[in-house]
């Protein structure tokens, strides 16, 4: 067993158990704080496949912003300190019913996947990786359309937030 | 390798072949160096605070007209040490109902996080934590961790005053980081590169005469994050006793403490590397050791300002800090952002065609955003002089002056 195979082993567990921890916490802020504890997981997991930009843009996005947000909107909640109520609500068995079907869904897709029984290939030009991805986003026969897209869904999102907590001019 | 011009890459060599000749394999070898590097980052930041936070009290004193620590070693140079011990020493106290792993965990997070800092700053051409090839996203990553411990050092306190600090805190740290990584992003433009070190090799023309709005910018944003005096208004002593640490004593405080001071001498530290130059001076690319002094020299010159800016400041309301932020360096930092993408492009376009010498287009280049800084800059305070607020507007009828009272007759006679 490699190195990386233990880091990734000890990483996947830790990762899991947060993520199950989430759900069954009975404190909002402790979710909260486990989900801050996955998310770091899943950022280790881009630094083992060697792409150090994404882990970097998820703890800035998922962490610094995401899950501040996440803790900031339950510390405005009343009796944030108390533990009391009931964790599931009557849709429960539909949330686990579509939770079932998407897992279901990607053990389908994944099951003749060939990429667990061979090696990954060493990745070439490691320092221009960078700028291949930022041409990549604006080059017209890529991904200029999706990234777009993701710009004015966030300019959308951005007025609308501004004209909720805008002040009303009678 | 010279053990003189060089020595931390020598000493690292040294041990390297040492481990490789008792047949340890060369990845173990690697990763026991970087643990060692990374004990001796963390070790030395420390030691620093306990110089600075001396340095910072004796500068506090002579600027008030007080002698400022005098009676521990010459200078009172060794005062910290007590206190040291004194902190140690102390009682922890949790409050009742405190969520007690949040509570413990928010000093050391807050903490850490500015530690974690100094992995990427290089101190010399090559001694260097880690040149990650995104080293100023990462510095982006580690200050959100940052704001996450002071909001859980607020929550978990059960305290009102605790909880309003927190919430002080994230509106201003997170207002304040839009600027900073926009104000950020233009030495990456202009050294074509996210990696610290690499930005530093690039900076033959120090990025503060090429860009001096951003390194305003980043200096005041970078400011407004560490939480102190001008923008202190997360601890407020006078509305808020200490605002998130209220609740905390001995050492845990004494995280709080030493983290706020590391804070402070560590944005000085990024402002030196990434818009002064960081290690670059005479001779510094053939004694690298060299560079060492003159990135402290340079760091210790901001961490001046920034204790004078401290000191010499009254504290902002809450509404100044986030109109400061919001209508003032925001638009400007996307100005300079956008004008500085556009004319670094079209220099780049144009410049073959002019018959100039290669080893002086940095210094052209320079000129020309020097140039168009001072243009942003003219029209910046043009913009602020037809807007700004007719006098003071006067709501009221002015309220008569206290006069004393009239003695009465018994005195005068």
């Amino acid at each position: 067993m490699t190195a990386e195979q233990l880091i990734f082993i000890i990483v996947a567990a830790v990762t899991l158990v947060a993520g199950i921890s989430v759900v069954t916490s009975r404190n909002l802020i402790h979710s909260a704080l486990w989900l801050i504890l996955t998310l770091f997981g899943v950022a280790i997991f881009y630094v083992l496949l060697d792409a150090g930009f994404f882990a970097v843009i998820q703890v800035i996005i998922y962490i610094g912003a995401i899950a501040i947000l996440f803790i900031f909107a339950a510390m405005l909640t009343r009796r944030v300190m108390q533990d009391t109520g009931p964790q599931t609500n009557p849709n429960w068995w539909l949330g686990g019913l579509i939770a079932l079907l998407l897992f279901a869904g990607i053990v389908f897709i994944l099951i003749n996947w060939q990429g667990f029984s061979s090696l990954a290939p060493k990745l070439t030009n490691p320092s221009g990786r960078i700028i291949q991805l930022g041409l990549a986003l604006v080059s017209p026969d890529q991904y200029v359309l999706p990234f777009e897209l993701a710009s004015v869904l966030l300019v959308a999102g951005m007025i609308g937030a501004i004209f909720v907590a805008g002040e009303k001019k009678q | 390798m010279n053990f003189f011009s060089d020595p931390i890459t020598f000493i690292a060599n040294w041990l390297g072949n040492l481990l490789l000749g008792w047949g340890v394999t060369q990845p173990v070898v690697t990763v026991i160096l970087k643990f060692i590097g990374a004990g001796l980052v963390g070790t030395f930041g420390f030691s620093l605070v306990i110089f600075t936070i001396w340095l910072e009290r004796k500068l506090y004193g002579r600027i008030q007209d007080r002698l400022g620590p005098n009676r521990v070693g010459p200078w009172g140079i060794f005062q910290t040490f007590p206190d040291m011990i004194k902190i140690f020493t102390k009682e922890y106290i949790t409050p009742v109902g405190a969520d007690k792993v949040v509570y413990n965990l928010a000093p050391i997070l807050s903490v850490s996080a500015v530690l974690l800092t100094w992995a990427v700053i290089p101190f010399a051409q090559t001694i260097v934590g880690t040149d990650v090839n995104v080293g100023v996203l990462y510095l982006v990553a580690i200050g959100g961790i940052g704001a996450l411990g002071i909001i859980l050092a607020g929550y978990s306190s059960n305290n009102k005053y605790s909880l309003l600090g927190a919430f002080r805190a994230v509106a201003q740290i997170v207002s304040y980081e839009v600027p900073m990584v926009l104000a950020l992003l233009v030495p990456v433009l202009l050294g074509r590169s996210m990696g610290v070190n690499s930005l530093v090799n690039a900076q033959s023309v120090w990025f503060v005469i090429m860009s001096p709005i951003a390194a305003f910018i980043f200096f005041t944003s970078s400011m407004a994050e560490t939480g102190r005096a001008p923008f202190d208004l997360l601890e407020a002593e006078s509305e808020l006793v200490a605002g998130y640490q209220t609740e905390y004593s001995g050492l845990k405080f004494g995280m709080f403490y030493v983290g706020e001071f590391l804070h402070a001498f560590t944005i000085s530290a990024l402002t030196a590397t990434l818009f002064l130059g960081g290690w670059r001076g005479p001779w510094a690319e053939q004694i690298p050791i060299l560079g060492t002094a003159w990135f402290f020299i340079k760091a210790f010159i901001v961490y001046f300002v920034v204790v004078l800016i401290r000191i010499s400041m009254p504290r902002l309301r809450i509404d100044q800090m986030l109109n400061f932020n919001w209508k003032f360096l925001t638009p400007l930092a996307l100005v300079l952002l956008i004008v500085t993408a556009v004319v670094d492009k079209v220099f780049y376009i144009i410049i073959p065609g002019f018959n100039i010498l290669n080893s002086i287009i940095p210094w052209v280049r320079a000129g020309v955003h020097l140039l168009v800084n001072v243009i942003i800059v003219l029209i910046t305070v043009q913009i602020l002089k037809t807007h700004r607020i007719k006098g003071v507007q006067v709501v009221g009828k002015p309220r008569p002056v206290a006069v004393a009272p009239e003695p009465p007759a018994s005195v005068i006679s």
